[in-house]
Parts: structure tokens; C-alpha cells; sequence
């Protein structure tokens, strides 16, 4: 399959987390202005949806990419674990100091998945609702591959 | 480039399994799929298609045509089988969703006449997909998100 069709395995998981959105710089009116409902000081949560897109050979041997118990452990460890019932703000050592909006979730999770060691990481994408969703290719793009 | 995204959806049985390797290790790399009696899914196929519209019908593609190819490469081929020993492109592959992903897609590449075969999206489950495209071309949320 050494051939110009590319394949790539896309996975679901999904985590529970509480966030607040407020910048210390900005005061107490204009946070309010720029996050609005998202600001309120007790935090509100969202159940994400994050799903992620793997590239590489198929493994004539295994039908694969990457052995799905190899990838949901990595994920489970990388993501799952630190930030499903957690406080973004205050568990998540990322966001101290920065606003734990889901375009820097998504930047995140990718950084924090990108070295996988079986397969490339291509994209990540993350709902915050069924209707909001944000996704992050590495810097290199803007959604689009090169 | 307008992209056109048609859905079905097909039900088939399936197992992993590599000769090559010992029992134990069958077990170990295909888990619970190495079931020796199978087991099956319902598989969702989302088929996009890139082109312009045809300033005559205003269509991309003539979505009966798409559907007909669907019904006989894919539905004909695939749905209510058990795709190790009944889907002969498949024969000496593990039916894993990559590869399904992949007959699919050369399966239909060379029967869409209008626009171009952009993406092959194959869904196992609602949490486990696999996309086909040809080098080059943009990867994208494609339509049905």
C-alpha cells in the first residue's frame, strides 16, 4: 500500500470537565463582556467529544495503523485521565494562566498527544457541545493539510 | 470545489485472525475480535465527492447515479455477510476498518464518472472510523459534522 491513498484511523473518547473563563488582566466588567455566562466565578462544565486522526502504514500482518488498545491506553493516559472530572483551571497545570477556552484545549490535548510513538498524530478535534466544535492541526496549518 | 457527502449503512460480520501467528499471539494483538466465530457491526459509509456543479442541473453529481454504484459495489458486496470469506477483495486481509476502508474506496474510484472520489469515511462504530483519500488532497471535516 505504498501507493498515493492515504488512510487514517479517527477515534471517539470522551470526558467530563468543569472551566471558567477569565482573564486576570481584563477587569471584572470586561471579563464580563468578553466571556459573558462563561465567566460566572463557580465554573460551569461541558462533556467533551474528542476525537483525534492517526496517520501511517497499514501493517499487512495486523490490518492496522495503530493497535486501537495501544492508542485508547495512550490517550487515556495523556488526556482521559488528568482532565475527565476535573477543573480545567484548577487541575490542569496548562492552565494556570492560560483561559481554558477550547481552542487552547484542542492545542493541548495535541501537544500532549503528538508523541504517540505508533502513528503520526494529524488533527484533533474537540465538542464542547453537539453545536461547538474546535479542531487543531499543529501550527503547520490552518485545518487544512500542506 | 463543491464536496457532496452520501451516507448508507451496512451490517456484516467479521473476525481477526492471522494464520501466521501462534494462538496466544492472535489473542493478544486482535483481543477480543480474535473470536473464532466472529462477531459484527453496523458499519456507516459516508462517500464524498469533490467537483463543480454542472451549470445545466446544478448537481456535482447525480446522486442517483451514486446511489445505484453504492448499492451494487458496497450494499450488493458487503451488507449481511461475513466479509472474511464472502467479500473476495478482502480474501487474506484482516477485515480491520482501514482496509475495509480501502477496498471501498478502490472499489468506487473508478466507477465515479462525474467530479472525483475525495474522501471514504468509514464508521465501525460511532467511535471508531477510518478515512481513505487520495494524496494531496485537503483533509477536512467533510459534510455530516
Amino acid at each position: 500500500m505504498t501507493d498515493s491513498v492515504r488512510i487514517e484511523l479517527g477515534r471517539r473518547y470522551r470526558f467530563a470537565a468543569s472551566h471558567r473563563l477569565h482573564n486576570e488582566q481584563f477587569g471584572d466588567a470586561e471579563n464580563d463582556r468578553v466571556y459573558g455566562k462563561c465567566n460566572n466565578p463557580y465554573g460551569h462544565g461541558h462533556n467533551y467529544v474528542l476525537e483525534i486522526c492517526v496517520s501511517g502504514n497499514v501493517n499487512p500482518a495486523t490490518g492496522m495503523i495503530a493497535n486501537l488498545a495501544d492508542l485508547d491506553g495512550f490517550v487515556e493516559r495523556e488526556v482521559l485521565e488528568p482532565f475527565d472530572h476535573k477543573s480545567l483551571n484548577e487541575d490542569v497545570a496548562a492552565f494556570h494562566g492560560v483561559v481554558p477556552t477550547t481552542e487552547n484545549l484542542c492545542i493541548e490535548i495535541y501537544e500532549r498527544l503528538k508523541p504517540f510513538p505508533k502513528a503520526k498524530l494529524e488533527r484533533v478535534r474537540v465538542e464542547e457541545t453537539a453545536n461547538n466544535s474546535f479542531e487543531y492541526a499543529g501550527e503547520k496549518t490552518e485545518g487544512q493539510r500542506p | 470545489m463543491v464536496l457532496l457527502t452520501r451516507k448508507i449503512e451496512f451490517s456484516a460480520s467479521h473476525v481477526y485472525h492471522n494464520p501466521a501467528f501462534s494462538a496466544e499471539e492472535n489473542r493478544r494483538v486482535f483481543g477480543k475480535c480474535n473470536n473464532p466465530h466472529g462477531h459484527g457491526h453496523n458499519y456507516t459509509l459516508e462517500v464524498t465527492v469533490a467537483g463543480e456543479p454542472d451549470p445545466a442541473t446544478g448537481m456535482v453529481l447525480d446522486l442517483k447515479e451514486l446511489k445505484a454504484i453504492l448499492e451494487r459495489e458496497v450494499m450488493q458486496r458487503m451488507d449481511h455477510r461475513f466479509l472474511n470469506k464472502e467479500v473476495p477483495e478482502l480474501a487474506g486481509k484482516i477485515p480491520t476498518c482501514e482496509n475495509i476502508a480501502r477496498v471501498i474506496w478502490d472499489l468506487l474510484e473508478p466507477k465515479i464518472a462525474q467530479g472525483k472520489l475525495h474522501r471514504v469515511r468509514l464508521y465501525e462504530t460511532p467511535d471508531l472510523f477510518a478515512d481513505c483519500y487520495r494524496d494531496g488532497a485537503a483533509a477536512s471535516n467533510g459534510a455530516g459534522h
